[in-house]
């Protein structure tokens, strides 16, 4: 029997090559001077997923991604790639949030695409950096998740094996599905756009963008519907809308600044209530939070 | 990072040439196939906007993957291991990227699941590839061998071979044997056939095959005992599957060493006769190597793309006597130079690409219908001028590429000499390009038909009539003038009426020809864009006196000057 695969993609800036004009005056991120692409470790989770649809028959890939209407090409990248299909989580009421606004959108958007058997997603994004959607989205929904994946070892309907890439070493856990996975990039990078497929869904777009397109091909979506990219918006999900979007974001910036690195070490935690204690305090102590 | 299409403007200027309208409507037979696969282009404007993407496909995977492993591929090298070839890492790295990105097969009809691809995009692919890594598109590039399939085979032969291509299964052409190289004729691997079993069986040994274990393979063998010419030569299909070929041995090669060259042993090998008996050689082995002359044009365009890349960008960098080096004279002259014999060999490239689209196309229809009389003139004609320029391209541009190979290092200094710098690999991976496929002096022999019996002056006199703007007039006065050099030089050669005298002056002649043509197209390039009147000036100054060398050398030479030229044999 195939697995019901959602991979979460996020449409980001590419920061990877930033110029002077990266940022806005008032710090925030100059959008408009880096070129739009589809996060690098959310392409290293796809990879995993159509690794597992060719793995095991029957299995189907589906992208999810919250963005403004031009985050459509997200989903058109992964239908090159070989995902089945994609939704695009896309409503002004969703707009200025943070993770923790995005993660309850997403888990309500999850819920209503139906049961699924496996969520991956990119361990973080290049632009936040925060890491913490997937695992969000997880605690939502109520899934166990595994960070970190660098390979899905084995996967079959009951259970999930994952080779984890941690900073001292790997790690290999077994987990029950459903689960949330997140994927570093030590992970294979993703495969090109195939030819067949980049031709056969080129002209892919939601209901916005045929709108707004002169659109010369009308009949087309009519005759083949895999051309329609859905979207969903704030009606199709059962959301407080108190949640969402700005209303919903806890997180504000309170300024930003040009740092280096200095610490050599990264500083390592262990699960105890001891040490997230500290580190709570260490976080309010220099208003970080709070 | 990096994409080697969508960094490179001359590729799109020469994908959208007007004669492209009609090569995609010949090759999609009018948008024939439009509601029956998800893939098919729509209207013209569709098919041109897919060629496009899926190039940029192909810029990207050989930007981001085949350029990067291009040097430890060299350094690697493939491997004999059970009587097999194992290709180095980035080599299977490579196969791996183009398989997953749909990119073999791609001028093969969609029935069996290509591209249906016109010629011109392909050979794209081709000049894009090699750029990233030479010895990479052989092995890639042997895909042509399945156009051969295509052409010639059954149908259940097509259907089951080629389905296997365009999933990823590499080919390989075996012709060449220890003493049968550019000598065809004398071939001697021997088939015979086993009437009980209805099958044909192979014996004998193939030398100097490029990717010689591949999955699939067209052999030329001796199916006529007693016979010793070309006569006597079929084609075969040889399946790896089916067993009986093993590989000897592995060439240690100057360069291209990515690309594994193997000695193979048939012994009882069964294979599948391709097409009619005796036609191997005369008919099957001449279109499988036109179309791999057309390749080598390719590779050579994106050998000589790389060499001047590399030397531009060091010029700009590498600083003496308190200045870039690219601020000296004898430096930008050199780029320069550089330059224009690049863009006037991929302008030829281009051309000869969609001469053969043209006529290729027809053939193709003309199997599923009878061609109507103007078709039919039609396509003569463009066969016609494919095969003068075929030869002329891989002649030309093989040489160029090796000349800019050879100035990218010296640009380079005693850098280029040395194995930190990507040049050092590209000047030994080029050098093979006037060799295999016909060395430069069998293209000379090919293509001196065509300077005797008036074929290159036709095409001269056909693109001098095309319209220009005024600012171009001047450039068409000089390239009236040296058309009328040329014409006068060869007169003088052909009234001796002496065969050995002709070929003495074969090259010189053949060149100046060339020098003339590529002028022309470059001209026509910048009537199109006023951005080539640049490279088109510069190697039109450079032709003209190359010209006037040839032509005085040959002014001034008679047939009792062979005498000082010759050896005791």
């Amino acid at each position: 029997m195939g697995l019901k695969i959602i991979v979460l993609a996020k449409q980001v800036p590419d920061t990877r090559n930033v110029g002077k004009d990266a940022m806005k005056a008032d710090g925030t991120v100059n959008r408009a001077a880096l070129p739009a692409i589809f996060n690098p470790e959310d392409l290293n989770a796809l990879e995993q997923a159509l690794r597992i649809k060719q793995r095991v028959k029957g299995s189907t890939v589906t992208l999810l991604t919250m963005g403004p209407g031009r985050a459509s090409e997200v989903i058109r990248e992964g239908l090159f790639r070989g995902a089945d299909d994609g939704y695009l989580l896309t409503d002004r009421a969703f707009a200025g949030a943070d993770t923790l606004a995005t993660s309850y959108a997403i888990s309500l958007a999850i819920k209503k695409l139906g049961k699924c058997d496996l969520i991956l997603a990119g361990r973080q994004a290049i632009d936040g950096d925060t890491a913490q959607v997937g695992p969000q989205v997880a605690e939502k929904l109520g899934m166990p998740q595994i960070t970190y994946a660098e390979e899905i070892v084995e996967v079959n309907s009951k259970k999930i094996v994952v080779k984890r890439r941690l900073e001292r070493g790997v790690e290999t856990v077994e987990g029950p599905l459903p689960c949330v996975v997140t994927v570093n990039s030590s992970a294979p990078v993703c495969r090109p756009r195939n030819a067949r497929l980049l031709m056969k869904f080129k002209h892919a777009k939601t209901v916005t963008e045929r709108q707004e397109a002169n659109e010369d091909y009308l009949e087309m979506y009519h005759d083949r519907p895999y051309l329609n990219i859905q979207e969903i918006t704030v009606n199709d999900i059962d959301a407080d809308r108190e949640q969402l979007g700005l209303a919903g974001s806890p997180t504000k910036v309170k300024k930003i600044q040009n740092i280096v690195f200095q610490a050599k070490d990264s500083k390592v935690l262990d699960a105890t209530d001891e040490d997230i204690e500290g580190l709570m305090k260490e976080l309010i102590a220099n208003h970080t939070i709070g | 990072m990096a994409n080697f299409f969508n960094d490179n403007p001359d590729l799109k200027f020469h994908l959208q040439h007007p004669l492209m309208k009609k090569i995609v409507a010949l090759k999609e037979r009018d948008y024939a196939e439009k509601d029956l696969f998800d893939y098919a282009p729509i209207d013209f404007e569709d098919a041109m906007d897919s060629y496009e993407k899926v190039l940029e496909v192909v810029g990207e995977v050989c930007g981001d993957i085949i350029a990067e492993n291009a040097e430890s591929v060299d350094a690697q090298g493939p491997k004999l291991v059970n009587d097999g070839v194992e290709y180095a890492d980035g080599t299977k790295e490579n196969i791996e990227a183009l398989v997953n990105a749909g990119l073999m097969g791609i001028t093969l009809p969609r029935k069996y699941n290509g591209l249906n691809f016109s010629v011109v995009p392909y050979i794209m692919a081709a000049d894009v590839v090699s750029r990233a890594d030479a010895g990479f598109v052989n092995i890639w590039g042997l895909q042509d061998c399945a156009e051969t399939i295509n052409e010639f085979a059954s149908d259940d032969q097509k259907e089951r071979f080629l389905t296997r291509v365009t999933q990823g299964e590499t080919m390989a052409m075996d012709l060449t044997e220890p003493d049968a190289g550019s000598d065809l004729q004398a071939v001697m691997l021997k088939a015979t056939y086993n009437e009980e079993e209805d099958q044909w069986y192979l014996n004998g040994v193939k030398r100097f095959i490029t990717n010689g274990d591949g999955m699939i393979s067209l052999v030329l063998a001796r199916t006529e005992q007693g016979t010793s010419d070309g006569r006597g030569l079929s084609m075969f299909i040889y399946d790896k599957n089916r067993g009986g070929m093993t590989v000897r041995r592995i060439e240690n090669k100057m360069g291209i060493k990515g690309s594994p060259t193997c000695e193979l042993v048939f012994k009882n090998a069964p294979a599948e006769i391709v097409g009619a008996r005796r036609m191997g050689l005369i008919k099957y082995v001449m279109a499988l190597m036109n179309g791999a002359r057309l390749g080598i044009g390719a590779q050579s365009v994106g050998v000589s793309e790389a060499a001047f890349r590399e030397a531009l960008a060091y010029a700009k960098e590498r600083r003496q006597f308190g200045k870039a080096i690219i601020e000296f004279p004898a430096v930008y002259e050199m780029l320069s130079l550089m330059k224009a014999k690049l863009d006037a060999s991929r302008t030829l490239l281009y051309e000869t690409a969609r001469f053969v689209d043209v006529y290729k196309t027809y053939m193709h229809i003309s199997d599923e219908r009878t061609l109507e009389k103007d078709e039919r003139n039609e396509m003569k004609v463009y066969q016609r001028k494919a095969d003068l320029l075929t030869p002329l391209l891989k002649g030309m541009a093989s040489e160029y590429c090796n000349q800019n190979a050879y100035d990218a290092v010296q640009i380079h200094g005693g850098s280029g000499f040395m194995k930190d710098y990507p040049v050092e690999r590209i000047y030994r991976d080029a050098r093979i390009t006037s060799i295999y496929e016909g060395t430069t002096q069998l293209q000379v022999v090919a293509a001196i038909r065509g300077v005797t019996t008036g074929g290159y002056l036709n095409l001269m006199r056909d693109y001098e009539a095309e319209e220009l703007r005024a600012d171009l007039v001047p450039m068409r006065r000089t390239l009236i003038m040296m058309t009328d050099e040329y014409e006068e030089t060869v007169n003088d050669v052909v009234r001796r009426k002496d065969n050995e005298y002709t070929d003495f002056h074969a090259r010189r002649m053949v060149e100046m020809a060339g020098n003339i043509i590529m002028s022309y197209l470059l001209l026509l390039d910048a009537q199109r864009d006023p951005v080539y009147k640049k490279t088109a000036k510069v190697y039109l100054e450079f032709g003209k006196s190359e010209n006037h060398k040839r032509a005085d050398f040959i002014y001034n030479f008679d047939v009792d000057d062979l005498a000082k030229y010759k050896f005791e044999a």
